[in-house]
């Protein structure tokens, strides 16, 4: 039978490097990246699972990093946004914001980046609607969301013509 | 936010979840997805001295054809229900309502049998296998049992599901080429519902209603009419019969009672139609 213990030692693969910490079992995920990581990329909105700020891909897939633990993610692969870009490269969702202006104050740009990059990767090019629906979870105060859907649009197709190249 | 403090443990099987609940007794809560129990933990409204991590059994991730019924394992997340082609042919229900639940994000991680667990009569999908008249499998100590939906949920965020107990499986009846319908009402889109409804037409009729009660509430009055013969909008008169609708900041109980009737409506008016969405 597993031990059971306040601490636990987590290995995540973040952004494809090998992680291994002993950290409080209660240690959030998103705790796990700024502060002992040191990847201040990934921001804490809400807290609340409603905002989406904190969204990272665990297994390729968008999940909120304020309501998963560390010790969920142990064995598991973690990206955020500083693991997108190849280099100097942006990836082409990242690309495709900064493009169509699809951010103001950037506090909610991460997550939105990573939350459209899960969506284009289960879907394909997605269309506005799809786009409006499927960012459902992630919140921007600024914009009105106009210019975040047509980057996602554009980041959508980008990811597709790069994928079946 | 950050949660009390807590002991962390992780299952290799359900027999071996079982017997750390059996062990902590009520001190212990699972983990699946963790999107009930998380918040809640954070909130300080739920603070477990243990949590069973039972997120690595993905043998019981799973959706199979099982004859008269489609069979899901008790680890399958929500995102697996909504895109389940087993599902979408024969519980087409379930898998429209599975992709109403928060967002995307949350749908990577929930699972069916936790919301379930939960209890929460405002989620959508303890209405949803209310309405379908599905069979939770619970194993304990002294192995599996079923129980029916209608037994299931007993009061708020209470089931009856044991504390050392763990849901293995969701069984739901197929309802092939039966109409249906799922109608949720919320002010923005990753909300609760504040009245939701669920409704499966045909020779055997169900309907059940989200946010309506202190549990997912079965409208037995509806489906009564329904199989008199009643038309949609007749039997939607009916459909806050026997709820006892909660107030917050969204509704008062007067205008839950009259949604359920208005989406009773709808959702029957469609169900009613025929299988074609």
């Amino acid at each position: 039978m597993p031990s059971e213990s306040e601490d636990v030692t987590v290995a995540i693969v973040v952004n494809g490097e090998p992680t291994t910490n002993t950290v409080e079992a209660r240690t959030l995920l998103v705790h796990y990246l700024r502060e002992v990581v040191g990847l201040t990329g990934t921001n804490i909105g809400c807290d609340t699972t409603s905002c989406g700020a904190c969204t990272v891909l665990l297994d390729g897939e968008s999940v909120k990093s304020c309501t998963v633990l560390a010790a969920q993610a142990d064995g598991h692969e973690v990206t955020t946004i500083e693991g997108l870009a190849r280099g100097d490269t942006f990836h082409p969702m990242q690309e495709a914001f900064r493009e169509h202006h699809g951010l103001q104050c950037g506090y909610c740009t991460p997550g939105m980046v990573m939350a459209a990059v899960s969506l284009a990767q289960e879907r394909g090019s997605l269309t506005e609607a799809e786009v409006r629906i499927g960012l459902e979870g992630n919140l921007c105060r600024c914009t009105g969301y106009h210019n975040i859907v047509k980057a996602v649009v554009a980041g959508s197709a980008a990811m597709n013509a790069e994928a079946s190249k | 936010m950050i949660p009390a403090k807590f002991s962390y443990t992780r299952a290799d099987s359900a027999d071996d979840a079982i017997a750390l609940l059996a062990r902590h007794g009520d001190d212990a809560k699972l983990l699946a997805g963790g999107h009930s129990l998380l918040p809640l933990m954070k909130l300080r409204l739920a603070t477990p001295a243990v949590l069973v991590d039972i997120g690595s059994l993905r043998d019981l991730s799973y959706i199979r054809d099982a004859g008269d019924h489609v069979a899901i394992g008790g680890l399958t997340r929500h995102h697996d229900v909504e895109h389940s082609d087993v599902l979408g042919e024969h519980v087409p229900l379930l898998r429209e309502a599975a992709g109403h639940v928060g967002d995307p994000q949350v749908r990577h991680r929930g699972t069916l049998a936790g919301s379930l667990a939960h209890g929460d009569p405002a989620s959508d999908l303890p209405a949803v296998v209310l309405a379908l008249g599905g069979t939770i499998v619970a194993r304990g100590p002294g192995g599996e049992r079923t129980i029916a939906a209608s037994e299931f949920f007993q009061g708020f965020l209470e089931t009856a599901l044991a504390p050392d107990e763990l849901i293995t499986e969701v069984r739901i009846r197929k309802t092939d080429g039966a109409g249906w319908a799922f109608e949720k009402f919320n002010r923005r889109a990753q909300d609760w519902a504040i009245v939701g409804v669920a409704a499966i037409a045909g020779d055997d009729p169900g309907v059940a209603l989200v946010n309506m009660g202190s549990t997912p509430v079965r409208a037995v009055t509806v489906e009564q009419r329904i199989r008199a013969g009643a038309s949609a909008a007749e039997a939607a008169e009916a459909a806050d019969n026997g709820t006892d609708p909660p107030s917050d900041l969204n509704a008062t109980p007067e205008f839950r009672r009259h949604l359920a009737r208005v989406l009773t409506r709808r959702a029957l008016t469609r169900a009613m139609q025929g299988a074609a969405q």
